[in-house]
């Protein structure tokens, strides 16, 4: 039988745990890393967009003059998508994806490593330009002519350099995630064996070599235009505003799907483990998530109805139709948790609050579809509370999710469940108080991206209420940071497997060993470790614990 | 439950930093195929502002400078038909080196290595020839698409020369086998991606303008 000796533990040497994590290799760590400084940019984002809530909650210039504001919105966009969101998820996918396909670390760990490294270095070229005459200010979509040379300064070129390197970091990743998929994998974890979560994850990773280098051809024409006198955008000299948009979008559309895929899996690991039950029509979840990862380069003008340059019933029938798979996934959600039994953990109550959240920003989407409501509707708040619906009431939340759910395995402790209640409640009362009556200001008009409006509208108590939610929405980050000081400063009492779950990353210690596994329990199914304790389909293994067969 | 899970042994091989076993692809150089992947959707993004700019001006295209004409240099031919032999020439080194012949692997990624400055040597001419005519990055919207796309493959073909630079000189301290060469093959994956391109760009930016 041929399985790993170990070697004994090698002797202590000299070698500060600071210059261990500075040039690890280990994805485990490279993971943290990811995790730590996405939840640092959170903070900064968060910060920025309390700002803009402040200098929002009443009529006239209280706190941001314009130039700042402006300049406010686009960093908290930017910071958001490409800073919190985007490395959060790829911290995740870094830490469980080898994990849970049974692999020792990830295909390239010293590409991984590189990664990870070139994010804070493309944070720091971005943020500088806050001190080095005023950051980019034309929102984080950057639309031509305002981010022209005529119109934004040298902060707009710190912007595309900026987002031109996250995107190396980006597109590196994405292949060394898809090779470790498609190469690590330990002996029979067929494909339709993976966890969903290491599904969503390369979907996810295939949008992002498709999609980040079109955004990176056009960040570079941007910057030509800006530097050396290109006339890409430029209609003067014969090119084209639009083409900007274009070139955005085909990134852009995807790119939502990149922020939302993984926590998608996420919360498809969260559901059948707290439900008790697996995954209710796992193969149309796969297909569901490919179809997504197709149709979702071919939706991307449904941003731009409005321009008049694109052909808006096939746009509007692909966006009706990308709506169709992720409606299948609301129904195997729910469908997981019909008649299980429910443990209402903390990570199970963000995973459905995601849903209900969710729920809200998808038909939001659907609405938006339509064309005769998106000339409507078009940059106005209900656009700004659609969005924050699907990436905060979405995302953020299958973030908190996975937080609460796989601290355990990183840390070996736990995060405390009451005060993640506590931080639940706040949150999701938080983010509704703050999201919903953008819906309503939206209808009646307001545009988003204004720093100031008429006291005379009626806009003025939904707006205070918008920014005593996103206050709330501050306050339970901090219960979070503190739940976090306190469980890392506390004993490891987790041990390997807390949540009875059903994945391999469970099947091995708490935290892991730089190795991962010392062996693999035979994998005929999704859900491995739930045969291995249980008895899985056919042939079940005898059980040295002998919980026997529950089903 | 805090009870250490008990893993159950198994009764086949768990080969741990080698997953699947080794068949199908190798990684690395599935690494550098979906690398190759991403930069085929880069290159795309510039095609794709190409046309949609062209769609906009139908027959009056080269948009040039009123009295600026731009035409095909026999020069760019030369280079063309060098790049896309230099393909042969660095698949008849990998063809070797599978065969174990590390001699004819070295010979072959010189001689593809001087067509690749051969070929960079006449786009610089050509660059210098275009000035002169006055079409350059600034000023028309021509210029700007032209020397970004072919800039920007320029700068491919010197990333793969470099490449072919590092395969080179790890082949002549013996560094490679007929079982052991898959930077070989991944550098060659590279040169034909970078070769390819070549040939949508000439026929894009010469023979259908």
């Amino acid at each position: 039988m041929a399985t790993t000796a170990l070697s004994p533990r090698a002797g202590a040497y000299p070698r500060s745990r600071v210059y261990e994590w500075l040039t690890t290799t280990d994805h485990k760590k490279i993971g943290i890393m990811y995790i730590t400084s996405a939840y640092i940019f959170f903070l900064i984002g968060g910060l920025m967009a309390l700002a803009i809530r402040t200098e929002l909650a009443a009529p006239g210039t209280q706190f941001l003059n314009p130039d700042i504001f402006n300049q406010a919105f686009t960093m908290h966009g930017t910071t958001m998508v490409f800073f919190f969101v985007m490395p959060m998820l790829a911290g995740f996918a870094n830490y469980i994806v080898p994990l849970q396909i049974g692999a020792a670390d990830m295909a390239f760990p010293r590409i991984n490593a590189l990664s990870f490294w070139i994010i804070p270095v493309s944070a720091l070229l971005l943020f500088s330009s806050f001190g080095l005459g005023g950051a980019a200010a034309g929102g984080w979509t950057s639309y031509t002519p305002l981010s022209e040379a005529k119109y934004a300064g040298i902060g707009q070129d710190f912007w595309l350099a900026g987002l031109l390197l996250n995107g190396v970091s980006s597109i590196l990743g994405a292949i060394n995630i898809l090779a470790t998929i498609f190469k690590l994998r330990a002996p029979g974890l067929t494909m339709l064996r993976l966890p969903i979560f290491v599904w969503t994850v390369l979907v996810t990773s295939v949008l992002l070599i498709f999609a980040v280098p079109v955004l990176a051809s056009g960040l570079v024409m941007l910057f030509i235009d800006r530097n050396y006198g290109g006339a890409f955008f430029d209609p003067a000299a014969g090119g084209d505003t639009v083409l900007w948009q274009h070139v955005f979008w085909f990134f852009g559309h995807p790119e939502v799907y990149i922020l939302i895929l993984p926590a998608f899996g996420i919360i498809s690991e969260v559901l059948p483990v707290f439900s008790r039950k697996p995954l209710f029509g796992y193969k149309a979840f796969v297909l569901a998530t490919v179809s997504i990862g197709v149709l979702g380069f071919g939706v991307w003008a449904h941003h731009m109805f409005t321009t008049g340059a694109v052909f808006l019933p096939f746009f509007s029938i692909t966006t009706f139709l990308i709506s169709v798979p992720t409606g299948v996934k609301m129904f195997n959600w729910i469908a997981t948790m019909w008649r299980g039994k429910l443990r209402f953990t903390t990570a199970m109550l963000f995973a459905v609050g995601f849903l209900a959240s969710f729920l809200i920003g998808g038909l939001d989407g659907a609405f938006s579809a339509s064309t005769p409501i998106d000339f409507a509707l078009q940059d106005t708040y209900w656009i700004v509370s659609h969005l924050h619906y699907v990436l905060f009431g979405g995302s953020a939340f299958g973030i908190m999710a996975a937080t609460y759910y796989w601290f355990p395995k990183m840390t070996g402790r736990f995060l405390d469940e009451r005060l993640g209640k506590v931080q639940f409640v706040i949150m999701f009362v938080g983010a509704h108080l703050t999201f919903f009556p953008m819906h309503l200001l939206g209808i009646s008009g307001m545009p988003r991206r204004i720093q100031d409006y008429a006291p005379n509208v009626g806009w003025q108590d939904l707006n205070l209420l918008a920014t005593i939610g996103s206050y709330l929405i501050g306050f339970g980050t901090l219960v979070l940071l503190w739940n976090m000081f306190v469980a890392l400063r506390g004993p490891r009492t987790a041990g390997d497997d807390p949540w009875d779950a059903n994945t391999l990353e469970w099947a091995t210690t708490s935290p892991p060993p730089s190795y991962n596994f010392d062996r693999l329990p035979e994998i005929r199914s999704e859900r491995p470790l739930f045969d291995l304790k249980h008895g899985g389909a056919g042939h079940a293994p005898a059980l040295p614990s002998g919980e026997g067969s529950q089903r | 439950m805090t009870a250490t899970t008990d893993v159950l042994p198994t009764d086949h091989p768990v080969e741990l930093a080698h997953g699947h076993g080794d068949g199908g692809i190798n990684t690395a150089l599935l690494g550098m195929l979906l690398f190759i992947a991403s930069e085929i959707m880069f290159f795309a993004g510039l095609f794709a502002a190409y046309f949609s700019v062209r769609a906009k001006y139908g027959s009056h295209w080269p948009a040039l400078p009123e009295g600026v004409e731009f035409a095909i240099n026999p020069l760019v031919i030369i280079a063309t038909l060098i790049l896309v032999s230099s393909s042969g020439v660095i698949q008849w080194g990998l063809w070797r080196i599978r065969k174990g012949d590390r001699r004819g692997l070295n010979r072959a990624f010189a001689l593809t290595m001087l067509m690749g400055l051969t070929f960079l040597a006449f786009q610089a001419t050509d660059y210098v020839l275009l000035a002169d005519e006055g079409i350059s990055l600034n000023g028309s919207i021509f210029g700007s698409l032209f020397f970004t796309m072919t800039g920007f493959h320029g700068a491919h073909v010197l990333g793969g020369v470099i490449g072919i630079g590092i395969i080179l000189s790890r082949g002549m301290t013996g560094q490679f086998s007929a079982r052991n060469h898959v930077a070989v093959e991944a550098v060659s994956a590279y040169w034909h991606f970078v070769d390819v391109v070549w040939i949508f760009l000439f026929l894009t930016l010469y023979i259908l303008r």
